[in-house]
């Protein structure tokens, strides 16, 4: 088992160092950081000296062990376009995007899994073929088409929620919340149930085709067989046994809340690292789209660690 | 009355195309006390007849009629609550396959009390108790710390025990076994038919015991049932039936039965339903080439060969766990020779037989053709020659052939991949081998899916015969065919060796088929041979106790019903 | 004639017949992918040439006659007096081009390599994997910008329109590969191990006709069906990336383009410049994403 973690950690390492050599490449290959940096008036002096400080003149490889040890360090350069370095405006923003995205991945969490088990249990039934129409709806209803429709049902036409921004916020020493005025409470109900209403329908959807899978198998009939009640098969022997696939599924689902944050935040005009990055491409600012590309991964790393140890946990054939 | 009273059973498969009758107004009675065997081969109707006693037929499958009487008490198969009230704790079930009867998550303390608890009213403490009990019952060492494992970490053997406990666990009257050793080797199936006579025996349930397998119903029933096509045949005191079967169906079934005292020249021709075609073996030895072999020199030979597999992947590559699959091994097959290459499963026979046809690559050691060094895969002169020279049975006709391909095109890739014909000769000739093989021509439009098992396996031996090869390697050719196709095809492979002069490998884990067909054989045990010895003196003097041990435990049909050759 | 009507008796062909979601949802797909190939003969006016336009007729509502020229539209028109019902047959093209080709860059590219991870295993497939996972890190959306953004920092200003839908395609198609090789892999490591294959490597045939002859034609079913939901995917991803700015221009606009153009009219009532684009791809969308559900159930043996 420790051998499985620390293959798991080595594995992780290995994919934050070629995010990193991707994001370093972005950088040293797509427009010409000198250009950037310095206006029309330059002088070949002007270029040179820079070429020294930011360390353009030496070997690709030693340049890329610099930038991942300042990566480490947190420190990802400046943003072309804003002039300020890029750490300092991604910690302004990182708040609004990660109370989003915990938010829809609960509502995400929640309803899908309730919703699959219920889905799986009565196949035949009206509810249950209903529930899966509809979520079939879901799935190709792009996300921002579902934020425009509820920014119209509810901000435009009932005039019940804000139809953009975040509300008021408090802030808690650098980390600015949502959570604690109504207000912000308010704000942040159309942009979760809009970014969360995707995956909980593939929640959904995933944990049904699971369960049905499951239910087929021979340890559910025979424990059938052995006169368990249904409830026992399918709490006990059924969810648990779903369970395993839907984690990792899950998992990678809860980590693309976040880049997929984008969208939602563009329809709600919401202060995140969404629209940072969507401006980003616009212009081009390869300082910040790099630097939101090793976010991304490092917490999308930290989430699959965490599904391997939930995965431990559940499968007993892990652990030995 | 017995305890369970099955009368006028039929049970049907509503399809698009048409009404399927698995099983046809099907009488049974059990007794307590008492095995009854129900056997039958593959689509016979045997197992749908356990699930519709348990209530647990898998849609669209419904009882169209007939009474189910347990105990005095007619019972509504179609109320839940009746069979709720039934299903484990009155009548329980027994599954083939152990591997996946268990639920992996949990452990077998936990299943076991989970069962009893929802059979029995009794305490937690009472529950912990009695699934002790059981555990030692079946014959599990230690049942303490074993109670707090998960199903993983039991052998297969093992896990079935745990199942039949399982299947005790409310002291049921009735028990139905599906094949319960059908998934395990011949040693831990004596075993676990013991101990299921042994329950028998001591607590008066009746057992259903459903099988397609004659040994285990002569060695181990009471009475039988015989079932063909959904109808039954027969029904009687097993000795009877096996001695002195009246209707026709038994007697072929039962003289198709390879048998481990005595060789047989041919299996009875069984012609029950039409479906033994012939095959023409004086058309294809007409033009079939002739070697002079030099007499006393080895076709092929095998020394030292060794296999390695990783069994346990490390952080690092020279850290894994290697587990030897075969240990240098060493033997000769003489020209015109059919070797026998026995063991249980994971004694690394089928690995032999990869590496002699070089579908892996040798660890260790050589194998050399008539002279040549074909372990050596990146000789591309001698390989091209060699693969024309030898070609391969497999176990699974279902398995073999591509479904997505033409028996045409299957059968002639051969010739095409080695240029041996071109034009208008490829259709003739694929035409010509699929006739000999007993198909006719028409059959090369088809996809294998239209065909039988047995006229698969047909198929799969006009592909291999295609190039003429001479060395042939049937690697377990009838282990996944019912009794009565398994003896037409051996008969095939007797043909082709008697009159091509075929060298044969020959693979099984089954002796009395290997003693059907061989002239020599290697018993085989974890990699290595323990005993290598011509045939008839291997089985009526066996040397090694290994060989002793496996003969042992093979089931009797001594005293089983013969038809005079044909 | 005859390998049609096996077809027709198939129990393929019979599930579709008698599956009336199937049925629906195709020919609404089939409609819709005709009147987008067939988009010049019925619209009334490419709306993309300036010269057809006539700004006195913009904001005309759906069937009420222009207030200054009378003239009349079935979907109404946008502020330049843009046909709403051309503007979407012809911004369905676009979005339908994407996706097909974008679909199709993916396949071959992930089935590809999912063959050969498959079927070598070992380095290559670990290789191969290995990218594949660093790659599902990140949403294919995501995926996407960040291919268009490297493009858009790669190409000259001067060819960014032109080129746009060619970088879409490459940004989707390359986001898209690695669900086809993860289930290609899949299933050639079951398929590599049947005895079919072995009998081929017998005979002596190498691995290029063994992929290809034996082992593709056995994998294809999932490959149809991730085709299909990949098709709906890809749609939904190129609309997503032009309503963000990112994907097609203004001066070629597909469906997401034309709706991020109505989203600004929705406050000011003029509805129906973003409803009939949005109805347009939630139908293409849905339809095709309902008939990709009901392949992977039709094309499942464990459901029969």
């Amino acid at each position: 088992m420790v051998t499985y973690i620390f293959r798991r950690i080595l594995q992780s390492i290995l994919v934050l160092l070629v995010v990193g050599l991707v994001a370093f490449a972005m950088f040293t290959f797509i427009g010409d950081p000198i250009d950037n940096m310095l206006g029309q008036e330059r002088t070949q002096e002007d270029i040179d000296r820079l070429r020294g400080v930011l360390g353009l003149d030496q070997p690709f490889v030693v340049q890329y062990v610099k930038f991942v040890i300042s990566a480490m360090q947190g420190n990802f350069g400046v943003s072309y376009e804003q002039g300020r370095p890029v750490a300092q405006i991604l910690a302004e923003r990182a708040p609004a995007t990660l109370e989003l995205a915990a938010v829809s991945a609960l509502f995400a969490l929640s309803l899908g899994v309730v919703l699959g088990v219920y889905t799986a249990i009565h196949r035949k039934g009206f509810v249950a073929n209903l529930v899966l129409t509809l979520s079939l709806i879901g799935v190709s209803l792009p996300t921002f088409l579902i934020g425009i429709l509820l920014i119209y049902l509810f901000s435009v036409q009932l005039d019940w929620l804000p139809s953009f921004g975040r509300g008021e916020t408090v802030d808690l020493g650098g980390w600015t919340t949502g959570f604690l005025t109504s207000s912000g409470m308010r704000a942040l109900i159309l942009p979760s149930i809009t970014l969360g209403l995707y995956q909980m329908t593939l929640i959904m959807r995933l944990v049904r085709s699971e369960m049905m899978e499951v239910m087929r198998q021979d340890y559910i009939r025979f424990a059938r067989a052995r006169g368990l009640s249904e409830r026992a098969i399918t709490f006990r022997h059924a969810l648990k046994n779903t369970m395993v696939p839907v984690i990792t599924v899950t998992g990678l689902q809860l980590g693309s809340l976040i880049a997929f944050a984008i969208i939602t935040e563009t329809v709600f005009q919401w202060p995140g690292m969404g629209l940072l990055f969507i401006n980003a491409i616009k212009f081009v600012d390869i300082p910040v789209m790099a630097a939101y590309l090793m976010l991304i991964s490092v917490m999308f790393v930290g989430i699959n660690l965490i599904v391997d140890l939930l995965y431990v946990s559940i499968d007993p054939r892990l652990r030995t | 009355m017995g305890l369970l009273d099955i009368t006028d059973l039929t049970v049907e498969f509503p399809t698009r195309r048409r009404l399927f009758t698995a099983v046809d107004a099907l009488n049974l009675k059990v007794n307590p006390g008492e095995i009854h065997g129900l056997v039958g081969e593959s689509g016979a109707g045997k197992s749908t007849v356990g699930a519709a006693v348990m209530g647990l037929l898998d849609p669209p499958g419904r009882i169209a009629k007939g009474n189910i009487v347990f105990k005095n008490q007619l019972v509504d198969t179609s109320d839940g609550a009746v069979m709720h009230a039934l299903r484990g704790r009155r009548i329980s079930m027994i599954f083939q396959d152990p591997l996946t009867s268990l639920n992996p998550l949990l452990t077998i303390g936990d299943q076991l009390t989970e069962t009893i608890r929802a059979n029995l009213q009794v305490s937690a403490s009472d529950a912990d108790g009695r699934a002790r009990e059981l555990l030692d019952r079946v014959g599990i060492p230690d049942p303490d710390s074993r109670l707090n494992q998960y199903p993983h970490q039991f052998s297969g053997g093992m896990r079935q025990r745990v199942v039949i406990a399982l299947a005790l666990c409310s002291e049921p009257d009735v028990i139905i076994a599906d094949e319960p050793t059908t998934a395990l080797d011949v040693a831990i199936q004596a075993q676990i038919l013991d101990l299921i006579r042994d329950v028998v025996d001591e607590r008066k349930v009746g057992v259903i015991l459903i099988t397609h397998d004659m040994g285990v119903i002569a060695n181990t029933t009471d009475r039988v049932t015989v079932m063909y096509r959904g109808k039954v045949v027969e029904t009687g005191p097993t000795a009877k039936i096996l001695s002195a079967p009246e209707h026709a169906y038994t007697q072929s079934l039962i003289a198709a039965v390879p048998r481990p005292h005595k060789k047989v020249h041919r299996f009875p021709r069984i012609n029950y339903d039409g479906d033994d075609p012939d095959f023409a073996i004086e058309d294809l030895a007409r033009d079939w080439p002739r070697y002079d072999n030099a007499p006393g020199k080895p076709l092929l030979s095998v020394r030292d060969l060794t296999k390695r597999f990783i069994e346990k992947r490390s952080l690092l590559p020279w850290g894994n766990r290697y587990f030897t699959a075969v240990d240098q091994l060493s033997f000769d097959i003489m020209p015109g020779e059919v070797l026998g290459l026995v063991g249980e499963s994971g004694s690394g026979k089928s690995t032999v037989a990869r590496m002699i046809a070089g579908l892996y690559k040798v660890d260790g050691g050589r194998v050399t053709f008539d002279g040549d060094l074909v372990s050596d895969l990146s000789n591309r002169k001698v390989q091209r020659a060699y693969r024309q020279e030898i070609q391969m049975i497999f176990q699974d006709p279902f398995s073999s052939l591509n479904p997505r391909m033409r028996v045409d095109q299957i059968v002639a890739e051969p010739l095409r991949h080695h240029r041996l014909l071109s034009g208008q000769d490829i259709p003739d000739r694929v035409g010509e081998l699929l006739e000999q093989v007993g198909l006719g021509a028409d059959a090369r439009l088809k996809y294998p899916h239209e065909f039988s098992g047995g006229q698969r396996q047909r198929i799969a031996i006009a592909r291999a015969l295609a190039t003429q090869p001479r060395f042939l390697i049937c690697d377990e050719p009838t282990s996944a065919l019912d009794v009565s196709i398994q003896a037409q095809i051996l008969n095939i492979l007797k043909d082709l060796q008697d009159h091509l002069g075929l060298t044969i490998l020959f693979i099984s884990h089954a002796l009395p088929v290997v003693r059907q067909m061989c002239d020599r054989v290697a018993v085989m045990r974890r990699g290595q041979i323990v005993e290598l010895a011509d045939s008839e003196q291997l089985f009526t003097a066996p040397k090694h106790d290994y060989t002793k041990e496996l003969l042992r435990l093979t089931p009797r049909t001594e005293n089983m019903f013969e038809k005079p050759e044909a | 004639m005859s390998a049609l009507s096996r077809f027709w008796d198939s129990d393929f062909a019979w599930d579709f017949r008698h599956s009336p979601v199937a049925v629906v949802s195709f020919l609404v797909a089939l409609l819709l992918v005709l009147s987008a190939v067939f988009a010049p003969l019925i619209a009334t006016m490419n709306p993309f040439v300036p010269a057809n336009l006539n700004l006195m007729n913009g904001f005309t509502a759906p069937g009420v006659p222009n207030q200054f020229t009378n003239e009349t539209f079935l979907l109404g028109t946008d502020d330049q007096g843009r046909d709403v019902y051309s503007t979407i047959l012809y911004g369905m093209r676009i979005s339908l081009f994407v996706g097909f080709a974008a679909v199709a860059l993916g396949m071959i590219i992930g089935v590809t390599l999912g063959l050969i991870a498959g079927y070598f295993g070992g380095w290559t497939d670990a290789v191969i994997m290995r990218i594949a996972d660093v790659q599902l890190t990140f949403p294919s959306i995501l995926v996407a910008m960040l291919i268009f953004g490297v493009a858009k920092g790669i190409t000259p200003v001067e060819y960014r329109d032109q080129l746009a839908i060619w970088v879409l395609i490459l940004s989707i198609g390359l986001s898209d590969w690695v669900q086809f090789a993860r289930v290609v892999r899949g299933a050639t490591m079951v398929e590599k191990q049947k005895e079919y294959v072995q009998a081929a490597r017998l005979i002596g045939r190498g691995a290029l006709p063994i992929l290809t002859r034996h082992i593709l034609p056995n994998v294809l079913s999932p490959v149809l069906v991730i085709a299909t939901i990949s098709l709906a995917l890809a749609i939904i991803a190129e609309a997503t990336l032009s309503f963000l700015g990112v994907g097609a221009p203004s001066t070629q606009p597909s469906l997401g383009t034309l709706i991020r153009i109505g989203q600004g009219f929705l406050f000011s009532g003029e509805w129906w410049i973003l409803f009939f684009p949005s109805v347009t791809l939630l139908a293409l969308a849905l339809s095709v994403n309902l008939l990709g559900d009901w392949l992977r159930d039709a094309l499942n043996p464990k459901l029969k």
